[in-house]
């Protein structure tokens, strides 16, 4: 079982050290750094000082090195076009894109579970069927399309919800919460759902099928041979099955929510890193752009981290076996 | 003769597909004695897994029970509500499936499993209940399993794991029990052992067994009376020593021949010509009048039902006192 998170941790090191690299190079390939910071008009002397303040005649491995033991201490450097340090940047907008993606996770995993497992044992029930058609519209509708048709209908319509920023907010220490204020939370209900959606389809989707297809086990009709009430099949013997390979696939998907956040904070001018990341691209601020790199690869790798301990948690066949097997 | 723990009477199985109406069980009839461990063989696809899961009432959708009755002790089972067809599964038959890799939840500790369906079908606290599945673990042969019921299904071999499925079914102490090819998954080492298991467990309590098996040798061994099933249909029911000694069937006769002898050479001394029909063109008349050496007019027209023949139940023409004459026609 260690064995198994301690491969897990260094599958996702080196993902970390090849996104890393990507970052890097984004330096050296996309826009000139020196000119970037000092503007076209800059002296021939300012540029040579600065190249070599950045360390920028140091050989390529040196740099990379360098780069990589900044990062990992959150040093990231100076934005070009802000002046700011980039870490204080992102801390800044970190807490509005983990609230939304946090609650649209949330949202996803327990509506998706609950209906994916609805459907699955009221496989041929109306209800069950128009749940199913409309997860299809889940699936196939773009996420900007569904953000622009919720803000339609609930705030430009209905006028029940605001359509853009994040409400007023709270301060605890540097983090600033919308979730102990009416507004913040009102602003929350349409980013949360229309960030939400997709995965919810998609969560639900995978649910059903694997547990149809866990109920057609030989474990589940000994279960009712054994007079076993139905319920109890389906809530504790099937459902439990059903998670294992849904924990894998959706858990790696809620990793996404993180990535797909740029589309919903675009449409709903939510003032996150998705946001913060649209900007640095408008105006090649490369400092961010590579930062932000890191931070979704990051992400991505501590959840499938944490994935692959639920996993074990759930499934004792790769816990060691503390018995010797009999023969 | 005493009340049978099981009668099934004319009883037929029908999937409704899309290719229409297949008749996976046609008419089978056969009782079971207290005590008695009946024997099922048949080719593949005869129906034996249909038979037991329609007794059990586990036929799975699109198939339904068409006709005929499943009486479990003088009352009749097949046409109960679900709920009570429930409560009588694992209390009063219990079922050993093929694959005791497959059989038991994975997630699940085998303890937990067993005191799961000790108290679906008894009043036990979970101290007692659990005490009352290390005495069955212990029973069905287990080593140390006190801590074994502790253990996750993984960690138990093959044999061992069939040995909870067994422990499983017998736990509530049903009257009857259907063992399905319960070694056909197993290491040919254990098989048996678990054959052997099985019939001391219900010897002792008198429980009364359904043995599907395709090993004509643990027939020979185990079973008291053998039913041969052939197409859905029952081709042949009796003692087993009458059935192995003088089947009566031309596809007993047939089956018989290809037997292992008990020298031990694996060669198939007498092959059937032809395989079974499948359930969309099974042939008016006889089922088996197509591979059938004896074949005559009547075979092809008229289905022959069960009738005695000296104390054993044979469904064929040869021996109906009708057509007697016209065998040698045949012949
Ligand atoms: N769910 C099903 N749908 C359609 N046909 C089935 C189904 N289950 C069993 N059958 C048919 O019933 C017949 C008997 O099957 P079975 O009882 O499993 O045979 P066996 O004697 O090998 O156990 C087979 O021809 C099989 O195709
Ligand atoms: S009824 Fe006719 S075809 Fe069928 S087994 Fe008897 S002799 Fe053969
Ligand atoms: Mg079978």
């Amino acid at each position: 079982m260690l064995a198994y998170i301690l491969r897990s941790l260094m599958q996702g090191l080196v993902v970390m050290i090849a996104v890393a690299f990507i970052a890097f190079s984004m330096f050296r390939f996309v826009g000139d750094p020196v000119v970037n910071m000092l503007g076209q008009e800059a002296t021939l002397q300012d540029r040579a000082e600065l190249t070599e303040r950045l360390g920028l005649n140091d050989p390529v491995p040196l740099q990379f090195a360098r780069f990589v033991a900044d990062a990992a201490q959150g040093d990231f450097g100076i934005s070009y076009r802000q002046g700011r340090k980039v870490s204080s940047l992102i801390l800044e907008r970190l807490p509005a894109t983990v609230e939304l993606a946090v609650l649209s996770a949330i949202f996803a995993f327990v509506v998706g579970i609950a209906f994916g497992v609805y459907a699955a044992i009221r496989r041929d029930g109306w209800i069950a069927n128009l749940v199913m058609s409309i997860s299809l519209i889940g699936v196939s509708l773009p996420t900007f399309l569904i953000g622009i048709g919720l803000i339609y209908i609930f705030a430009v319509e209905l006028r029940w919800l605001p359509s853009f920023g994040r409400g007023d907010t709270v301060k605890i220490g540097w983090w600033t919460t919308g979730l102990l204020t009416v507004s913040g939370l009102k602003s929350l209900v349409l980013p949360v759902l229309t960030l939400g959606f997709l995965q919810l389809t998609l969560i639900m989707r995978l649910v059903r099928s694997e547990m149809l297809e866990v109920m057609r086990a030989d474990f589940i009709r000994f279960a009712r041979a054994r007079g076993i009430p139905e319920r109890k099949i389906e809530f504790r013997h099937a459902l439990r099955n059903t998670m294992i390979p849904v924990i894998t696939i959706a858990g790696v998907q809620l990793g996404g929510v993180i990535a797909f956040a740029i589309v919903t904070e675009t449409v709903f001018q939510w003032p996150g890193l998705g946001a913060l990341f649209v900007n640095a691209v408008q105006f090649v601020d490369v400092p961010v752009m590579s930062a932000y790199l890191l931070f979704v690869a990051f992400v991505f790798v501590l959840t499938s981290l944490l994935v692959d301990i639920v996993y074990v948690a759930l499934d004792p066949r790769l816990r060691g076996s503390a018995l010797v097997p009999a023969k | 003769m005493t009340q049978p723990v099981l009668s099934v009477q004319e009883l037929t199985v029908e999937f409704v597909t899309r290719r229409g109406t297949l008749r996976a069980l046609d008419k089978v009839s056969f009782d079971v004695a207290r005590g008695e461990v009946l024997g099922v063989v048949g080719e593949s696809g005869a129906g034996k897994s249909v038979t037991g899961s329609a007794i059990i009432g586990l036929i799975d959708p699109p198939g339904r029970i068409a006709g005929g009755k499943v009486v479990l002790s003088g009352e009749r089972v097949d046409n109960l509500p679900p709920e009570e067809m429930r409560r009588l599964r694992g209390k009063r038959i219990g079922m050993i499936f093929q694959d005791p890799l497959t059989s038991l939840n994975p997630l699940y500790r085998v303890g937990e499993q067993l005191v799961e369906t000790i108290q679906t079908h008894t009043d036990l606290n979970a101290a007692d209940a659990r005490k009352r599945a290390i005495a069955l673990l212990d029973e069905v042969g287990i080593p140390a399993p006190d801590r074994r019921i502790d253990g996750y299904p993984h960690e138990f071999s093959g044999g061992m794991r069939q040995r909870v499925v067994i422990a499983l079914a017998l736990c509530a102490e049903p009257e009857f029990i259907i063992a399905d090819e319960p070694t056909t998954a197993l290491d040919v080492s254990v098989q048996a052992q678990i054959i052997t298991l099985i019939k001391r467990l219900c010897k002792e309590r008198g429980t009364s067994v359904m043995l599907v098996t395709h090993d004509m040798g643990v027939i020979a061994e185990t079973a008291d009376r053998v039913a041969v099933m052939y197409a859905g249909r029952v081709a042949e029911v009796g003692p087993v020593r009458d059935v192995i000694k003088e089947p009566l069937h031309p596809y007993t006769q047939g089956l018989m021949g290809a037997i292992p002898s008990i020298t031990g050479e694996a060669e198939r001394l007498v092959q059937i010509p032809g395989s079974m029909p499948r359930l969309s063109s099974i042939p008016k008349g006889c089922a088996f009048n197509p591979r059938c050496s004896k074949v005559f007019a009547r075979c092809h027209v008229e289905r022959p039902e069960l009738i005695d023949v000296g104390g054993h139940q044979v469904a064929c023409h040869l021996y109906d006192q009708a057509s007697a004459g016209k065998t040698e026609i045949a012949a």
